[in-house]
């Protein structure tokens, strides 16, 4: 076992790993920030998208050690300190972008990422953008719709008639 | 005006907040003290037989508790099937035992042959490689039609053959069926495959086994859609404990689509195991894993034939299904290709006679059950195929030949030949709705642009109905549900007005918590924030039958609505008491109890707190408190239906299908929250186009999985997918429940995949390439090779 | 997966050492070799981290060709291959953002996956792999399916493409991995063309000699009409028969030919 420290969502964290120790079993099990999901073992979901030094990754394709002394965010820090969710969280509900929750996570990281290096970004380049994410109950409909919202542009508002 | 609030709001879900910060509480989420964890080492080869086994190795291994076997489940018994399904000659179907661990032989690769439980997963991992199996390994049978072949390898060797049933519906109509088809005027006739699928939740099973020894108490965690019947199942036909010393819970469940309905060998294994042990046991399946434990969906081979007069009116059909049933019969498995599937097979059509048979078979490979539509997709695919090319036969519009033959609005409630009565439904208004909203008449235009872009397009309709709802339990008793299939609801008023709600419907992304909600909050007249819905825990809610088959709000709601009825009736009359009025003259709006004519009133809360404070109040006639159950049967299957279209570019270079326009016009009858319904909709497309284009499961002929991982196995993705345009403003509300409502959860998986086949087919013709048939998933390679057959 | 030991040297000379251990190996970016150890396809006792060496990342334009140190992620070669735009495009069609803010250039070519990107663009460009040790031409560096040039231990420092007059990469995806059902890199240089295909061959990537002979004489589509790809020795699996694949070849190569630029 090797000691690890690394800053989560602010916070300097620290925890006893093995080599094989993933980064996303690294926030679940030792850290117990859950909201990070594991949906696939082919590095395909992305249910398990986490932002390191700034960059989306999978955290399940990646070793918590590689991820040693690195800035990680999670979901569990999205929101405010007083709740309030932020723009893109506040978008998926606004815009029902999601059903199950289980990619959500995921999806609001990739968003996250998307937005930051193109604020205003196409459809199409959200869908492109949703490669590595899966979700099975949207049809991604609404995420798209959702993502697009959190952006600032025009987006029809939900079941409008 | 849209509403803010209440039935017809596009309220938002209130369970989003905790989905969107990673605070919800899936079953993985849950850790208990003194934990375990359990590895399954299951069959690499899709037949043998054990000839032993020898774990002395893994039990010696560091941080090894225990390997279980088959010999520690002796006296134990199978993982039960749910329905039996009598035969065309008045036989039960052929049921073999399903062990919690491989009895003496494997029957498909993934077949658990013992189980390591370790103090990490990793451990656990590590020592079942240590286990010596000594396996012979026989020839499998994995296609169906060999499998019932004469000299088949046997699935099962106390079965006569690898059938399981020959079912005939009407059976009655056979010969007559046959007869109409061999005087028709003219008969279509289509071979088709519906393909395998693996119905991918995102979040992988998991179940997590405690015991309480103290009080011999058991609480099994699990991803399931309807936790009741897992201990109803698991309690009193595998592990034989009494449900008062079983708890099971289904906490946030990320996804079923009919997968996370079955009781699997999991869930028993780790009650079991937890108290041998005495510690707590937790198992979660890897996605890998999930690809060979994880009952599949689909998988019919079937030949359909439509006889039409000279008018081009359907006078019969004839439908003859092979359907795999896999290496054991999950839960519900029997009833899919039949009841499921046969009552179905009129459609939105008048065909005076209907003959379905269906051949349902063992083979070497992973349990067959329900999945988003389970038997009404495999229905409809076929009919909507065979209209299609009937229409292109008899160089008819393919709408028009629908339309000629569609069930007229005012012939319902109408008797199918097959043994069921829609109640209502307008089919001509959503066909017309979907043409209207799909612009058909410039599709020409659409078509040239297309092909100015070295592309063909095509167009392509479908209409569905399905059966939802399930169901009337003196009904499918009689068909041979083991189950009845009510739904539950408790209201319990609180002494200032809040309410909770404990439903028997379980909530796995279709927001009950939020639409429950709203209907009892209109219900009252009070904020929908006053009421809060409990769900997925035996210990909290009454006995309920879970959700699939689109049933929580036309059954789950209606004993919601009933049970909150209950409560109105006597809050009445304890409103009548304090104002001194008669029970009769009590009118309830926007939560205030009035005496109609006069100016009198007590709000909902006081007439509460009268009933927990009951220092006035009529005790003899009624008991303090105010909390009501109800149990719902319904009198009927509810017939959703509607018109599906699909519009697609083929890029006639590599074959490759791009979905360029989706319209859904469903009728859903009356809607609770347009925008969930919504979502409903185009999650159900979503997974209907991936059937058509994209998703397939795929054994070789040694029963190995070759489409096990995200990496053979094409999932939709968002850039495989267009906006969908969808409409439920075509409605005709049900006549046999209180909401008026039919369902929503199936319907665009079910009308989806014809219409998606029916737009390439039509794009292929009309780009000069007269392909008659591509079985799905209407892959490049597969379209490409389709149409170098008809160059 | 297996346990091993992690290491994450800052040099390249750390990192050579650390790998002479038996079972060792290098570790960079990992889109593809962690899930291959979650299956227990892969057992190393050591895993040698190359992502902390500074000295092996980094796209660096050089005249005419362009350098990119082994362990550049696919991003940083999508944003910042600019000098060399088809390959910048390869690399922000590999996987997804995720997996590109991870995997690395080094890491695809020492992995040799028969349906990687990565390769095609090496093999078209005729670009030289460079080592601790040597400099490993392009057409000597492919060796099958997930078979290189690299000796046990020998670790990819950069890769130098010289830049083409003309290039295009098309990819057509497998429709699950989105890796290449079958891609297709042309790329024209003063002295000729060359054709490289990955996810068609049982071999792995591959030269296409005929198109490169017909393009070099004439640099347009139909210069590849009248060519045919044999389907001998291509892949046939769920996604594709061997004829579909030798009809991708054809088809890729002439919107390869157009879309170069």
């Amino acid at each position: 076992m090797t000691k690890l420290t690394m800053t989560v969502n602010g916070r300097s964290v620290s925890g006893e790993v093995e080599g094989r120790t993933l980064l996303s079993t690294f926030l679940r099990e030792n850290l117990g920030l859950t909201g990070t999901h594991v949906g696939c073992d082919t590095s395909q979901c992305g249910a398990c998208t986490v932002h390191v030094n700034g960059l989306a990754v999978k955290s399940c394709t990646m070793f918590a050690q590689e991820a040693a002394e690195a800035d990680v965010a999670t979901i569990e820090g999205q929101a405010a300190p007083d709740g309030t969710l932020n723009a893109i969280q506040q978008a998926f509900q606004d815009y029902h972008g999601l059903q199950c929750g289980f990619c959500t996570p995921g999806m609001v990281m990739a968003a996250a990422s998307l937005l930051k290096d193109n604020p205003k970004p196409t459809e199409a380049e959200v869908r492109h953008h949703l490669e590595g994410n899966i979700c099975r109950c949207t049809g991604y409909h609404n995420i798209v719709r959702a993502i697009m919202a959190a952006s600032g542009q025009d987006v029809a508002p939900v079941a409008a008639e | 005006m849209p509403k803010d609030q209440g039935i017809g709001a596009s309220s938002k879900r209130r369970e989003d907040v905790r989905f969107l910060t990673g605070t919800g509480n899936y079953t993985d989420d849950i850790n208990l003290v003194n934990q375990t964890y359990a590895h399954f080492l299951r069959s690499d080869v899709a037949h043998g037989v054990i000839n032993g086994i020898d774990a002395s190795a893994a039990e010696a291994m560091d941080g090894v508790v225990r390997v279980f076997t088959a010999k520690d489940f002796e006296g134990v018994g199978g993982v039960p099937c749910g329905w039996q399904v009598t035969d065309r000659h008045g036989q039960p179907m052929q049921e073999p035992k399903h062990p919690v661990l491989a009895e003496g032989k494997v029957r498909h690769v993934g077949d658990p042959i013992a189980v390591v439980i370790a103090e990490t997963p990793e451990l656990a991992r590590d020592a079942a490689e240590a286990i010596d199996v000594d396996i012979t390994e026989l020839p499998a049978v994995v296609d169906m039609k060999a499998a019932v072949a004469e000299g088949a390898p046997k699935v099962h060797d106390d079965l006569t053959s690898n059938l399981c049933y020959d079912w005939g519906f009407v059976e009655e109509n056979r010969e007559a069926v046959d007869q109409a088809i061999k005087n028709a005027a003219h008969v279509t006739t289509l071979e088709l495959v519906n393909n395998r699928l693996v119905a991918n939740p995102m979040e992988p099973r998991v179940a997590v086994g405690d015991y309480n020894r103290a009080n011999d108490e058991h609480t099994l965690y699990t991803t399931s859609q309807n936790p009741h019947v897992i201990r109803l199942l698991m309690g009193a036909f595998v592990l034989g404990i009494p449900e008062h010393k079983l708890r099971v819970v289904a906490p946030d469940v990320g996804g079923g689509f009919g997968t996370k309905i079955f009781h699997y060998a999991e869930e028993a294994f780790v009650t079991f195991a937890a108290k041998a042990i005495n510690r707590p046991v937790k198992w979660t399946a890897s996605r890998s894993e999930a690809f060979i434990s994880d009952a599949h969906g689909r998988d019919h081979v079937t030949k359909i034939e439509l006889a039409l007069d000279a008018d081009h009116k359907f006078v019969a059909l004839r439908t003859d299904t092979y359907a795999n049933m896999g290496a054991y019969l999950s839960t519900f498995a029997p009833s899919v290709p039949t009841w499921l599937h046969g009552t179905l097979m009129a459609g939105n059509y008048i065909t005076p006679l209907v003959y379905v048979n269906v051949k349902a078979v063992f083979t070497n490979t992973v349990p067959v059950d329900a999945y988003r539509g389970a038997g009404r997709p495999e229905a409809t695919f076929q009919l909507e195929r065979v209209v299609d090319k009937a229409a292109r036969e008899l160089g008819m519009d393919p709408a028009e030949l629908r339309r000629l033959n569609f069930i007229k609005p005012e012939q319902f409630p109408y008797d199918t030949p097959v043994a069921v009565t829609y109640d209502t439904g307008n089919y001509h208004a959503t066909l017309d709705k979907a043409l209207e909203l799909t612009d058909y008449a410039s599709f020409d235009t659409r078509a040239a642009e297309s092909k100015a872009r070295g592309k063909l397009r095509g167009f392509g309709i479908a209409h569905y109905i399905e059966a939802c709802g399930i169901a009337p339990s003196n009904l499918v008793g009689q068909l041979g549900a083991r189950a009845g299939l009510y739904e539950s609801a408790t209201v319990r008023v609180n002494a200032t007005g809040s309410i909770a709600v404990m439903t028997g419907s379980h909530s796995h992304g279709q927001g009950h918590e939020t639409t429950f909600a709203q209907v009892v909050a209109d219900m009252i007249g009070i904020d929908e924030s006053q009421v809060d819905i409990v769900h997925g825990d035996t210990a909290r809610t009454p006995m309920g039958m879970g959700t699939y088959g689109s049933r929580s709000i036309a059954v789950g709601g209606s004993a919601m609505v009933r049970a909150a009825e209950k409560v109105l009736n006597k809050a009445k009359k304890i409103a009548a008491h304090l104002m001194e009025a008669a029970d009769a003259d009590i009118e309830l709006k926007d939560g205030q109890f009035s005496v109609a004519g006069t100016d009198k009133s007590v709000a909902w809360g006081d007439v509460c707190l009268a009933a927990y404070v009951p220092h006035n109040y009529p005790l003899e006639e009624i008991e303090p408190g105010l909390e009501e159950t109800a149990f719902y049967d319904p009198a009927n299957f509810t017939y959703p239906s509607g018109a599906y279209f699909c519009e697609v570019e083929v890029d006639p270079g590599t074959g490759k299908v791009e979905v360029v326009g989706f319209t859904a016009a469903d009728d859903f009858g009356n809607v609770i929250n347009p925008m969930i319904v919504e979502g409903q909709v185009h999650g159900g497309v979503a997974q209907g186009i991936g059937q058509a284009m994209l998703e397939n499961c795929v054994y070789d002929d040694n029963g190995q999985l070759l489409s096990g991982s995200y990496m053979d196995y094409a999932m939709p993705r968002a850039s495989d997918l267009p906006m969908f345009e969808v409409d439920h403003s075509c409605q005709t509300p049900c006549t046999h429940n209180p909401l008026g409502v039919k369902g929503c959860g199936e319907a665009g998986a079910i009308g989806s995949p014809p219409a998606l086949v029916n737009a390439v087919i039509d794009a292929l013709h009309r780009g000069g390439y007269p392909v008659e048939h591509i079985d799905m998933p209407l892959s490049p390679s597969r379209v490409w090779n389709a149409m170098q057959s008809v160059k | 997966m297996y346990n091993f030991d992690f290491e994450q040297p800052g040099s390249v000379d750390e990192a050579v050492a650390a790998l002479q251990g038996e079972d060792a190996l290098a570790l960079s970016g990992g889109q593809t070799l962690i899930p291959s150890m979650k299956q227990r396809l892969n057992a190393p006792s050591k895993l040698v981290s190359l992502t902390a060496i500074e000295a092996l990342k980094g796209v660096c334009p050089d005249s005419g060709q362009i350098a990119i140190g082994a362990a550049t992620t696919h991003a940083t070669v999508a944003a910042e291959a600019t000098g060399y735009p088809a390959l910048a495009a390869l690399a922000g069609g590999i996987g997804d953002p995720a997996v590109r803010n991870r995997g690395t250039i080094g890491g695809s070519l020492a992995n040799n996956d028969p349906a990687a990107c990565y390769p095609a663009a090496v093999l078209a460009s005729g670009a030289t792999v460079v080592t601790n040790t040597r400099e490993i031409a392009a057409d000597d560096y492919f060796d099958g399916m997930f078979t290189t040039a690299l000796e046990e231990g020998e670790i990819i420092t950069d890769v130098r493409f010289p830049i083409p007059e003309k290039a295009s990469y098309q990819k057509f995806e497998q429709p699950a991995s989105r890796f290449a059902l079958t891609g297709v890199f042309v790329a024209k240089y003063a002295d000729g063309v060359r054709v490289a295909v990955t996810g068609a061959s049982e071999d792995g990537v591959m030269r296409w000699a005929e198109a490169e002979a017909a393009l070099s004489a004439d640099f347009s589509a139909a210069a590849i009409d009248g060519l045919s790809v044999s389907a001998d020795g291509l892949i046939g699996d769920l996604h594709g028969t061997p004829e579909y694949r030798a009809n991708l070849i054809k088809v890729l190569t002439k919107r390869a030919v157009d879309a170069a630029s």
